[in-house]
């Protein structure tokens, strides 16, 4: 009988951590209070995406309320897949934040963080699993406004509380954007239902207001996704905050991003509308790959490692883009399949990062020498994941590369293939960077000094470090786990939803009136 | 200095005093008659706290912390956070979906009525709670 409800467990479980968390007003016990919800939360995650390919979609109707009328969560695929992907992620960094969080933020403010997390966590989950376009909103500043605050959380205070601001900004222009968008849609077709939208969208996608909330959508949600033109708010804001929230960020904030976009533009106003007869792809493909080029050449010149691998993950949004701009299945399967394994070596790189700067106090590339001897799990973790980054066979990013120049291939795009390895090679050189300085740099003063001992970090930071990298390793030896799930969600994507809005009239689940 | 303060508004302090009372109840009116008219849990949770506000704007938010202290605050903000998604799953454990207040009672209607009468409670209580918190945070000296 539960696991029908299982959608709505999956949300409120995490939203009650939160006030739980205040309640105890202890570093400790909020830790532990987050990190029960979180491990209840994957196994939640897991049932439901193995109910999905089972049993195929699930809609769950709120307060019994079927969904023209009420708010209806839609899972298929590609959230449920999402689910999982979050969820795990947020665990791994949870259990690595512990140790990394009592080092970097006050004492007092710790249950906190603990709060924000949860908070976070609960609105990330909210955008993936809803099926309603005004929820979406919503649950994305319940999200955006805990991310701010972990953010400003950061070691370093004042640059931390201006990254923050600095988000706060300009998540507040794209999610205002955003709303404006699905007010303008509401006006146009009066449902917010995605299901209800995709049907009324073709009625009146002559009209101007349709068009307008387009272009407000598209706007809000490349500044949430950070894009290339509009990115200014990223690097900041992956450097300054807490280590934890920022492997949590890499992994899962910019990713959710881009499944709105997926949702919205695929599936929602349907690629014939969106690529077809409005030419976003031409829009989108010469941004993302500026984007991706640009980017990673802007990284090869940085000197803190959080900074390099800021710059990279604004890069793979470039990649992530172009593959979407293609509008074909191959395009859009290769875009989920490097969401989900950019996902997870973002996050497994900064957790890296994250531990040389517990031992270390800084992440210059300068200061790494040596240490290839001194911590061995973490920097070989970090080249892993690195090498992953750059696509060598056997990673993640293997994979993911493979199927974006296999679709680009697909229809005759050999500039667009030619530009992508040309930024792999640039991958090379900011991640040889680093690899060069763990092996061949001497030691800094300052290690060599040894007024600290460097060695490796305690085993609850590189227990979760080696779970993402073996997940991402098992990811790139046996890819076609990943490949299906992507081939299965674009077929979901391209097709529109397939059920119309009535049928949920009478497929209300566990409702007993 | 601070009775010389007192001193000087007197008539100001009178009146409120008279005020303050009047205010809650009307809060207390608008909340708990939420369901029959105009009213709910957001509007009466700002008239709640405003109460609060205008002993603290008049008296000094030093005494009005100490008739509405900080951990108290902290806890209702959150206890009407948890009694709104509890009320949920109450809904869940009678066997309806989640929030769906028709399970609540033997008549639907009546369910109704309790579950958004639970919903709103919860709803005042933060919203009290996160008002004169701001209150507190614009008003507080301390750094």
């Amino acid at each position: 009988m539960l696991s029908a409800h299982l959608p709505a467990f999956i949300i409120v479980l995490p939203l009650m951590a939160g006030p739980l968390c205040v309640i105890s007003r202890h570093s400790f016990i909020s830790w532990l209070i987050a990190l029960l919800i979180n491990i209840v939360v994957v196994f939640m995650s897991v049932a439901i995406f193995f109910q999905v390919s089972d049993e195929g979609v699930i809609r769950y109707a709120l307060g019994g309320w079927a969904a023209p009328t009420g708010i209806e969560y839609y899972i298929d695929t590609l959230n449920a897949t999402l689910l999982v992907l979050i969820t795990i992620i947020s665990l791994c960094t949870l259990v690595y934040s512990l140790p990394a969080v009592d080092r970097e933020v006050a004492k007092h403010r710790h249950y906190l963080f603990y709060t924000g997390w949860m908070l976070c966590l609960t609105g990330l989950l909210g955008i993936v699993i809803t099926g309603d376009a005004f929820n979406v909103f919503v649950f994305l500043e319940i999200s955006s406004l805990s991310m701010y605050m972990l953010i400003a959380l950061g070691s370093e205070r004042r640059q931390a509380l201006m990254a923050s601001f600095r988000y706060l900004m300009m998540g507040s222009i794209g999610a205002s954007f955003i709303l404006i968008g699905i007010g303008f849609l509401y006006a146009a077709t009066g449902t917010l239902n995605m299901i209800g939208l995709a049907e009324s969208i073709p009625n009146v996608s002559d009209s101007r207001t349709v068009l307008v909330a387009f272009s407000f959508i598209t706007l809000g949600l490349l500044i949430k996704a950070a894009v290339f033109p509009v990115y200014s708010w990223l690097p900041n804001a992956y450097q300054y905050a807490p280590t934890a929230v920022t492997a949590f960020l890499a992994g899962t904030v910019t990713k959710v991003s881009l499944y709105i976009f997926l949702r919205f533009f695929f599936q929602m106003f349907g690629s014939d509308y969106s690529f077809g007869k409005l030419l976003l792809g031409e829009v989108l493909l010469p941004l993302s790959v500026i984007g991706f080029f640009v980017m990673s050449l802007v990284a090869v010149f940085q000197t803190d490692i959080r900074r390099i691998l800021a710059y990279s993950s604004i890069a793979q949004v470039g990649y992530i883009m172009a593959a979407m701009s293609m509008a074909t299945h191959e395009g859009v399967a290769a875009a989920v399949v490097h969401i989900i394994n950019h996902a997870f070596v973002k996050a497994a790189l900064f957790v890296a990062v994250g531990c040389i700067l517990y031992r270390l106090g800084n992440a210059q590339v300068t200061s790494m020498g040596n240490l290839i001897r001194l911590m061995p799990w973490t920097t070989s973790a970090f080249i892993v994941a690195g090498l992953s980054l750059i696509g060598v066979p056997l990673t993640a990013g293997f994979v993911s590369k493979w199927n974006l120049v296999n679709a680009a291939i697909d229809i005759g795009w050999w500039s667009i293939v030619a530009m992508v390895l040309i930024s792999s090679l640039l991958a090379i050189v900011y991640i040889g960077k680093v690899i060069e300085a763990f092996y061949f740099q001497s030691a800094s003063e300052e290690v060599s000094n040894g007024n600290r001992a460097i060695k490796d970090p305690p085993l609850m930071m590189l227990i979760p470090l080696w779970t993402l990298i073996i997940i991402s390793v098992y990811i790139g030896i046996n890819g076609s786990v990943v490949v299906d799930i992507a081939n299965v969600a674009a077929q979901q994507l391209l097709n529109g939803f397939g059920v119309s809005l009535e049928t949920v009239n009478t497929v209300v689940t566990g409702s007993s009136k | 200095m601070v009775k010389g303060l007192q001193q000087h508004h007197r008539v100001l302090q009178v009146i409120s005093k008279l005020f303050i009372p009047l205010i809650l109840l009307f809060a207390f009116y608008v909340q708990f008659h939420g369901d029959f008219g105009p009213g709910g849990g957001f509007q009466a949770g700002v008239i709640f706290a405003s109460a609060f506000i205008l002993h603290g704007l008049i008296f000094g938010e030093g005494r009005t912390r100490l008739v509405m202290p900080p951990y108290v605050l902290r806890f209702l903000m959150s206890f009407g956070v948890l009694l709104y998604a509890g009320t949920g799953l109450v809904s869940i454990m009678m066997g309806g979906n989640y929030l769906d207040h028709s399970v609540l009672s033997e008549d639907a209607l009546h369910g109704q009525h309790w579950g958004i009468f639970a919903v709103e409670l919860g709803v005042g209580f933060t919203v009290t709670a996160v008002m004169i918190t701001l209150f507190y945070c614009f008003s507080s000296t301390r750094p």
